[in-house]
Order: structure tokens, then C-alpha cells, then sequence
């Protein structure tokens, strides 16, 4: 049963928090570090727009539960340290 | 009621010192004509250091209001403006403030809209905005531009009401005229609305959210829709609408008696009305004129009188109809027209209230002024003529009628 008017959330808001929804599984290219060319530079984390590429200080690393592939960390990597492979 | 400092401002620098008072966190707007002088008095204000406010100075409309939306929806208070082709830009952007529930409050300096080209005042711009689920408040002068806005940004942020909130001063005859305006003090502003703006709190998924952007508790803002809720949150809208009237009633009681100054209910203003046989109904600058003319004409033993809708948006209906009830002829004054339609919007509906009495006025539509065609006291008094005219006889089949046009 869908839910009515008065049951849902005003705004246009989905009912499942934004954290609920792993976008991980849209993914077919998958974004590899070669941490020994990272210079940890942060411009990958700059540029995510899923704010997947997260950064703990000492290395970089990629949130695969919400990473889409879109590709555009490996495209701007200076260093080339980031390779988009092929999802099993 | 507390002292007040009176400054001469016209209009839009009215609306701009409103503005500087109300704590307002993102401005983000493009100066257009007869609009500008909010934008460059509150820049000056931003430049000077009087307010924390963010100035986004965006490349058009579109992005003026999409930047107001994305600043809205983190839970800032947030203040745009515009006029005419402006806001036909924006007019993507509207709808979508208004189902985000974003409680925007926008300055609407009413102006033509092209074409041919015009820069001067008619409500084809606003009016052509009236189904979005914007709050619309039309104003009469530069002191009620800036007590509106003050009140705008409470009814918007209600959260029972949720919707953002336009609010409409003819240009060049209000925004470009100098007039004395009395001022609250700021501190009595910000006690008034509220220092920050204050988001509700949402179910989302069984668990309380803030409606906010926010890193912390991410949420989706604007998702795909579709047929399957679409349609549920427009009838949300539609409840959110049905409360507003009570919230505004509220704010303007609690508005005069901070300030002594009061506007009608908040939804309509009724000039001499009660034993009046003969009545215009007018919005915005127009109704100074008219209540003018009816001080005149009762001086001449014509039992005239005049009542403003002042917030057009939820449309006033039980407040108009309990209003003009009784009255044997009522010209409906339109400074817009829909083209094809039965008249000008504000007639169309006034129109409609009555469609299923037995007992109900004459009603006459005068479309006057537009383009910024002046309308003088002496036009205003030749349609109480010709209203008056009608009395005891039928209703004409000319009920879609111009005033002020060259035949």
C-alpha cells in the first residue's frame, strides 16, 4: 500500500534517509588507488561530487557502499594514481 | 507601542532597510529595473559591514533564485528580489521553492511584462505567478513594503505554513517615492521574527530529521517524483496554503500591536465599506487613490467605498465575500489581464465567490493601468460614476470594461 498525503514527509522528502540508498550498486567501472603514486594531493576529494572519496588524515580512500563510478577522480588525478577497472 | 525613528525612504530602500533588520543570512539577486535600488542599498549594507549576510551577486534571475533555494534549504533566511522579466526567468525556480517548502521571502517590484518593452508598473509579473503556492502580499506604500517584509519572513518560516513569500510594491509609483517611513528598532525586529530561522523536524524513515541540508543527517532534497507522490505532496501544498490565512491574521494582530500599525486582517482592507451601496475592489497603490476618491464622493452624498486585498495568495474568499455581501454594485480593478480569459484575475475569482448566490453585486471588471498608465483620482471617479449608474438597473453585457485606454 502507498502511503497518503498526510503520511509523508512535506518537501518533496523521501521517507528513507539519503544514507539508506547505496548508490555503490549502480557502479560497472570501479575507481582503484595505487597508493604507492598517491601524493595525496586531495584533488580527488575535491572534485567527488558523492563525497566518496573520503580522507582520514594519512591516506585516501574510496566509499565503495556509495561510489557511482562516475570516473572523475581517476580523470583528474594529477598522477594518474587512480585506475577505473571494470566491476565483476 | 514602542518609539519609532521616522527616515525618508522611497520604496525599494524600504524594503532593502527591512531586510538589513531581519538578520537575513543569503541574499542572492540581479538588479532589474524598477527593482535595483534593493539590490544596491543592500549591497551598500553588505559593504559597509551592517549585516553578516552573504551576497551572491549571480548572473540572472534563474541563478538568483536557484542560489536562494540551495541557501534556503541548508536552513538559512534567505531574501531575493525582482521584477517583470526577472521573475519570468525565475519562474522554474518558483514552483520549485515553493514544493521544497523553502521559506523564501522575495521582493516583487511590480513591472510590466515585456513585450513591447516596458518598464513601468502593472501586476502582469506577480500575477502571472499566482498558482505557484507563493504567498503573495500586495502592498499600498513604502511603510507597508517594509512592514511586510518583517511580517513576510515570519508567516514564512511558520511551520505550519512552510511556503516562501512574495511580497509585491508597484513600481516607480511606490519604489521610486519618497515617503516617511517609521522604523522599529532592530533589536524589536529580531525579538518579532526571531534571531535565526528555526527549521521543523521531519519523520523521516521512523527517525526525527532536521528539513535541512546538512552533512550530518543527510537527507534528499528534490528527488525523482513521479506519479507515484507527486501528486501527495501538491495536495501538501494545498493544506499548507489553508493555514497560512490564520498565521497571517496573527502576525499582523501581533505586528500592530508591537507597532501600532495595522493593514485590514493582514488578508483584506476594507475602506468605508460597511454601509456603502457602491464599491471598488482594488490591489497594491491603487487603493490610496481610490480610498481618496471615496472620501470625496461620500463628501458629495455618493455612498461609495473600497476594499483592498491585500494578500492575494491564499486567496482571501470568506474575508472578500463577507465584505462585499449586500453591496449593489462592485467594479473589480485588474492592473493584469489574461488574455482570452473572462477579465483580469482578481475579477475571475471575485467572480467565482459569488457564482452560486441568488442574492449577489453587480460586478463590473475595470482593467486599467497597464504598463504604468496612471490612474488618477478623476478615472477612479468616473468608474464610481458609471458603477453608480447601474444602481437598479441589470446587469450590462459590458462587464469587461478599460479604464484609461484610448478608444
Amino acid at each position: 500500500m502507498k502511503k497518503g498525503w498526510r503520511e509523508i514527509p512535506i518537501a518533496g522528502m523521501p521517507w528513507v534517509p539519503a544514507t539508506e540508498y547505496k548508490t555503490g550498486s549502480w557502479r560497472s567501472f570501479k575507481p582503484v588507488i595505487d597508493h604507492g603514486k598517491c601524493v595525496k594531493c586531495l584533488i580527488c576529494w575535491v572534485y567527488c561530487p558523492e563525497g566518496s572519496v573520503k580522507w582520514d588524515g594519512n591516506k585516501v580512500s574510496i566509499d565503495y557502499e556509495y561510489c557511482k563510478g562516475c570516473g572523475i577522480c581517476a580523470e583528474e588525478c594529477p598522477v594518474k594514481a587512480i585506475e577505473m577497472l571494470k566491476e565483476e | 507601542m514602542i518609539s519609532q525613528q521616522v527616515l525618508g525612504m522611497n520604496g525599494d530602500e524600504a524594503v532593502a532597510y527591512a531586510v538589513k533588520q531581519c538578520n537575513v543570512d543569503v541574499v542572492a539577486a540581479y538588479p532589474i529595473t524598477p527593482q535595483t535600488i534593493i539590490v544596491e542599498k543592500f549591497s551598500e549594507y553588505v559593504a559597509n559591514r551592517e549585516v553578516h549576510t552573504e551576497f551572491v551577486p549571480v548572473e540572472s534571475e534563474h541563478s538568483a533564485l536557484s542560489a536562494c533555494v540551495g541557501a534556503s534549504a541548508t536552513g538559512a533566511r534567505v531574501f531575493t528580489s525582482t521584477a517583470a522579466n526577472g521573475l519570468a526567468l525565475m519562474h522554474e525556480i518558483v514552483y520549485i521553492a515553493a514544493s521544497l517548502r523553502l521559506p523564501i521571502v522575495m521582493a516583487v517590484v511590480n513591472r510590466a511584462l515585456s513585450g513591447p518593452i516596458n518598464i513601468h508598473c502593472d501586476h502582469s509579473d506577480s500575477m502571472a505567478e499566482r498558482d505557484s503556492s507563493w504567498i503573495q502580499i500586495y502592498t499600498e506604500d513604502a511603510q507597508e513594503a517594509y512592514d511586510s517584509v518583517i511580517q513576510a519572513f515570519k508567516i514564512a518560516e511558520n511551520h505550519e505554513v512552510l511556503l516562501p513569500v512574495m511580497v509585491t510594491l508597484d513600481g516607480f509609483f511606490i519604489s521610486h517615492t519618497l515617503q516617511n517611513v517609521s522604523v522599529l528598532p532592530d533589536k524589536e525586529v529580531l525579538s518579532f521574527i526571531g534571531e535565526r530561522r528555526v527549521v521543523p523536524e521531519i519523520d523521516v524513515g521512523g527517525k526525527k530529521f532536521k528539513l535541512k541540508l546538512d552533512p550530518v543527517q543527510p537527507l534528499t532534497f528534490g528527488p525523482l517524483d513521479l506519479y507515484d507522490y507527486y501528486f501527495e505532496h501538491k495536495r501538501q501544498q494545498v493544506e499548507a496554503m489553508k493555514k497560512a490565512p490564520k498565521v497571517i491574521e496573527k502576525v499582523s494582530r501581533e505586528y500592530a500591536s508591537l507597532s501600532g500599525r495595522s493593514y485590514g486582517n493582514g488578508l483584506v482592507e476594507p475602506y468605508k465599506l460597511e454601509d456603502a451601496e457602491v464599491a471598488v475592489v482594488c490591489l497594491g497603490s491603487t487603493s490610496g487613490t481610490a480610498k481618496y476618491v471615496v472620501d470625496d464622493l461620500r463628501k458629495r452624498g455618493l455612498n461609495v467605498g473600497c476594499l483592498r486585498v491585500r494578500t492575494f495568495r491564499p486567496f482571501p474568499a470568506a474575508d472578500i465575500k463577507r465584505n462585499l455581501t449586500g453591496k449593489e454594485v462592485v467594479g473589480v480593478l485588474d492592473r493584469s489581464i489574461s488574455f482570452g480569459g473572462l477579465g483580469g484575475p482578481v475579477f475571475t475569482e471575485i467572480e467565482a465567490l459569488f457564482s452560486d448566490e441568488t442574492e449577489k453585486p453587480k460586478i463590473i471588471n475595470y482593467v486599467y493601468g497597464l504598463g504604468g498608465r496612471d490612474m488618477s483620482p478623476q478615472l477612479i471617479e468616473k468608474v464610481f460614476m458609471e458603477l453608480n449608474e447601474l444602481k437598479g438597473k441589470p446587469l450590462p453585457k459590458d462587464t469587461l470594461r478599460f479604464s484609461g485606454l484610448r478608444e
